[in-house]
């Protein structure tokens, strides 16, 4: 019998009389990778903080490597050999890819002053190990997303970790970055890392990991071997429903039939271009349509949504709202005209936080609920009621802040901003990111009924069976250009996989197909 | 272990109880040590003193607080009070209202200026305003050629010195400021633009907020309220003072504000706690004269209360 890495011995955690985690154990052995899941607010974030010291439990152990600890803070923890990767980047935006990755660390000369050179050497053999390249002395803010979250991904391996608990690591990484990933997790095993794998996705959970654990309301629901356990019987698991019912519903629960749409498109834009981001893309919308933008991370498909609810600027090209053009496009211009979206980073371009959840959803109507610059209490009160019912936020009271919101109940707050506006087309740039499975299904049919209501909506999703479902016509992006329009029977996985495929493929072939001769070195 | 807990539990929430409540209870010890150990502190005349003599700084405060509330800061407002006092002489000719009007619309420029440098030049606030803290207190010097002017003017006179109902009409002034921006704050579309486009101003402006013209007209207010405190001022001393009118206010208005709970970090204001702030900061001060202890001691004291404030937050920030 081996001794666990981390075994965590029925933990309870309380906070303020909510109870959210009771008794729970948890056993990470050595050179496993071990699936974390379960709805927001089941007490998969406590449970990581129990363990690396950021809270404290109220009874229970922990126990790391045989012998109880108690971490006062992240730190130790880390200095003891484990190692956390958080769902939102936890680096420094300003700094270099180098500083960042050596952060606290940083080689120095005799002089006690930091060694660019053997650092800038250092980090870009770290990060090729990965299959990372790029110019390491870049700030790490300009850089996406998905490359960011690699390199604190690479940031965490490099400190010698005896245990490794990634939060969601692939919630903005696109599927190449995965297969890096899923790379990177074998090594890990390899080295007989154990691994706490938390995630809200199945599909990583049957690729990566052995084990198991599904939390539900705070108590330990299931732990077993993946081997042994169906995606349905994960999903109902962690639902607590019963298996037919999951059934029923599907794996989403977008409605199987595609609306076919004729007339004049409500939103049209045409010849978007923006350099280098956005290349003549033209996305027409119709009333009670629900177009999917679909692509590679860094695409275009959240500057096409932003050029299109005049939130970036735009080099070229128009917008038009039931065939009139118009002129000085902004949010503003967007919201007035009937054009809502919600953004793609919740927490930097969504919520805001320090408000109340009441004050978030009015935000965007204050023009409409105001009599001589004040504001009625009663009218935001019914709208807000209205809505909260509506999209079943959960919430003790509309004063609460919205930070204390989990992130399903954090974007339907997002959505009720949009919808209490009446809007005629809604863009929605990953609406069901870093949402847990209930609030995902829910997302997903209230688009379904919007759009049988007859909103348009434009769907940007990272998941393809999201955009392949949820859509009627598709638009494959690839550089910032639009490769392929799929409509109808032409909508699946497959045709759109290909879509972006077969483009890469043909920009790849181009230099090489050209008769024309390739261009005279001038110094020759 | 229990014990421990308990403990860990009890200080957080003096924590978040001082964040919040830290100035009043402050203020309320001052108040009773002065009447304890000063003498004459508890006569009706020298509590009017006290208030009058902060009703400048308090009216700056609030203004401040709601540049704070956005994120941005003014440090223009001792130069807009300088530029309103050099304007009233000037204009005092037209009659005293016409030329407290000129000295308003003075700091509605002064504002503007500044609103259009933050939100259109998207300069940062505190260089934005640096610039025109120097170059306001230049104009005000040059409209007062520089110097001093008495002016005896009836209205002005009992503006800064007469009562009503026995509180004095700066004082009054003062609370009609701070009601007017506490129901601004609460009530008014205005104020919900400010607390969103200072919590996150990518949200706001995504959710079709005017934000430049939010930030513009926040700035217009400070403005306003700046040159309401410099005609206060010159109405109380009876003479324009365009060097020394305003000198270095603003540090006591940040000082009101931030002891006062309103964080630096933006998204939020408190204008009771502002305005409480801005008098523990005047008691100080008052106590440390009339116990006969030098200057630099009340300087010293009210560094140590506004470390402690901006420490205060800092747990709230992180919480």
């Amino acid at each position: 019998m081996t001794t666990p890495a981390i075994d965590v011995r029925s933990v309870s955690k309380q906070f303020a009389g909510v109870r959210a985690l009771d008794g729970v154990s948890l056993e990470l052995n050595s050179g496993e990778v071990h699936a974390l899941v379960g709805e927001n607010g089941a007490g998969k974030s406590t449970l990581i903080k129990l363990i690396t010291g950021v809270y404290r439990p109220d009874a229970g152990e922990v126990r790391y490597l045989g012998e109880p600890v108690a971490f006062a803070r992240p730190r130790d923890a880390q200095a003891a050999g484990i190692s956390t990767i958080y769902q939102e980047v936890n680096l420094v935006p300003l700094r270099s890819v180098a500083s960042n990755l050596f952060l606290g660390r940083e080689p120095t000369n005799r002089l006690g002053l930091i060694d660019y050179r053997s650092m800038h050497r250092a980090a870009r053999e770290t990060l090729s190990r990965y299959g990372i390249s790029v110019d390491v002395r870049r700030p790490l803010g300009e850089l996406g997303l998905g490359v960011q979250q690699m390199i604190a991904v690479a940031r965490a391996l490099s400190t010698e970790a005896r245990v490794v608990i990634m939060d969601e690591p692939t919630s903005s990484l696109e599927p190449r970055e995965v297969d890096l990933l899923a790379g990177v997790v074998d090594t890990l095993r390899r080295e007989r890392v154990a691994v706490l794998y938390v995630t809200h996705k199945l599909d990583e959970v049957f690729r990566f990991c052995e084990r198991v654990t599904v939390l539900r309301d705070g108590r330990r629901a299931h732990t077993g071997p993946v081997a042994g356990t169906t995606r349905l019987r994960l999903v109902a698991t962690m639902l607590g429903r019963d298996i037919d019912d999951v059934r029923e519903h599907g794996a989403t629960t977008f409605t199987d039939e595609h609306r076919s749409v004729a007339g004049e498109p409500t939103l049209r834009a045409v010849g978007l271009s923006r350099r280098p981001y956005l290349d003549d893309v033209t996305v027409d919308v119709h009333a009670g349509e629900v177009v999917g933008l679909a692509g590679l991370l860094g695409s275009g498909r959240t500057e096409t949504a932003k050029a299109m609810f005049g939130a970036d600027p735009v080099d070229s090209g128009s917008v038009s709202v039931d065939g009139r053009t118009r002129r000085r496009w902004s949010p503003a211009a967007a919201i007035r005209n009937g054009v809502g979206m919600i953004p793609e980073d919740r927490k930097a371009e969504g919520v805001i936080a320090e408000l109340s959840v009441r004050d978030n959803i009015v935000l965007a109507a204050l023009p409409r609920l105001t009599t001589a610059g004040f504001l009625s209490d009663r009218r935001q009160a019914d709208l807000v009621d209205t809505f909260v019912k509506r999209l079943r936020i959960k919430v003790a009271s509309t004063d609460q802040k919205v930070r204390e919101l989990s992130g399903g109940n954090q974007q339907k707050v997002l959505l009720a901003r949009m919808l209490c506006l009446h809007p005629k087309v809604l863009i929605l740039d990953e609406p069901t990111r870093g949402v847990d499975v209930g609030a995902k299904a829910e997302i997903q049919s209230l688009i379904d009924e919007l759009a049988e209501q007859g909103l348009g909506v434009v769907l940007i999703s990272s998941e393809l069976e999201e955009v392949v479902e949820g859509a009627d016509r598709v638009l494959v992006l690839r550089d910032g250009a639009v490769v392929a329009t799929l409509r109808g029977d032409d909508v699946s996985e497959e045709r759109v996989m290909r879509a972006i495929a077969v483009a890469s493929d043909e920009a790849a072939a181009e230099p090489s197909t050209t008769d024309a001769p390739a261009p005279e070195d001038p110094h020759a | 272990m229990l014990d421990t807990l308990r403990r860990r539990r009890n200080r957080a929430d003096v924590l978040r109880f001082l964040q919040v409540g830290g100035v009043y209870v402050a203020t309320a010890l001052i108040l009773a040590f002065n009447l304890l150990f000063t003498p004459n502190f508890a006569t009706l005349a020298n509590l009017r003193l006290q208030l009058v003599q902060v009703a400048p700084v308090a009216i700056v405060a609030i203004g401040m607080a709601l540049v704070i509330a956005t994120e941005g800061i003014d440090l223009s407002v001792g130069s807009t009070m300088a530029i309103s006092a050099a304007l009233l002489p000037l204009y005092i000719g037209y009659g005293v209202w016409p030329a407290i009007a000129v000295a308003l619309l003075a700091g509605v420029a002064v504002g503007a200026v500044n609103g259009s440098l933050v939100a259109f030049a998207g300069m940062q606030p505190i260089i934005a305003t640096l610039g025109v803290l120097v170059a306001g207190r230049g104009l005000a010097l040059v409209f007062a050629n520089g110097r001093l002017t008495e002016l005896f003017d009836p209205t002005l006179d009992s503006l800064g010195n007469d009562s009503v109902l026995g509180v004095p009409i700066s004082v009054l002034l003062v609370l009609a400021v701070a009601v007017i921006a506490g129901v601004v704050v609460r009530r008014a579309a205005f104020g919900r633009q400010l607390l969103a486009v200072g919590g996150n101003r990518a949200a706001a402006s995504l959710a079709g907020l005017p934000v430049k013209r939010t930030l513009v007209a926040v700035y217009v207010v400070s403005g306003v309220l700046a040159a309401a405190a410099g005609v206060l001022s010159t109405a109380r001393q009876g003479a324009s003072d365009p060097s020394f009118v305003g000198l270095l206010i603003e540090l006591s208005a940040i000082t009101a504000v931030v002891v006062g709970g309103t964080p630096l970090s933006g998204g939020r204001v408190r204008i009771l706690g502002t305005l409480t702030g801005a008098l523990l900061m005047q008691l100080i001060t008052a106590t440390v004269i009339q116990q006969n202890l030098p200057d630099s001691t009340a300087r010293m004291i009210q560094a140590a209360i506004i470390v402690a404030a901006v420490y205060v937050q800092r747990g709230r920030s992180r919480a």
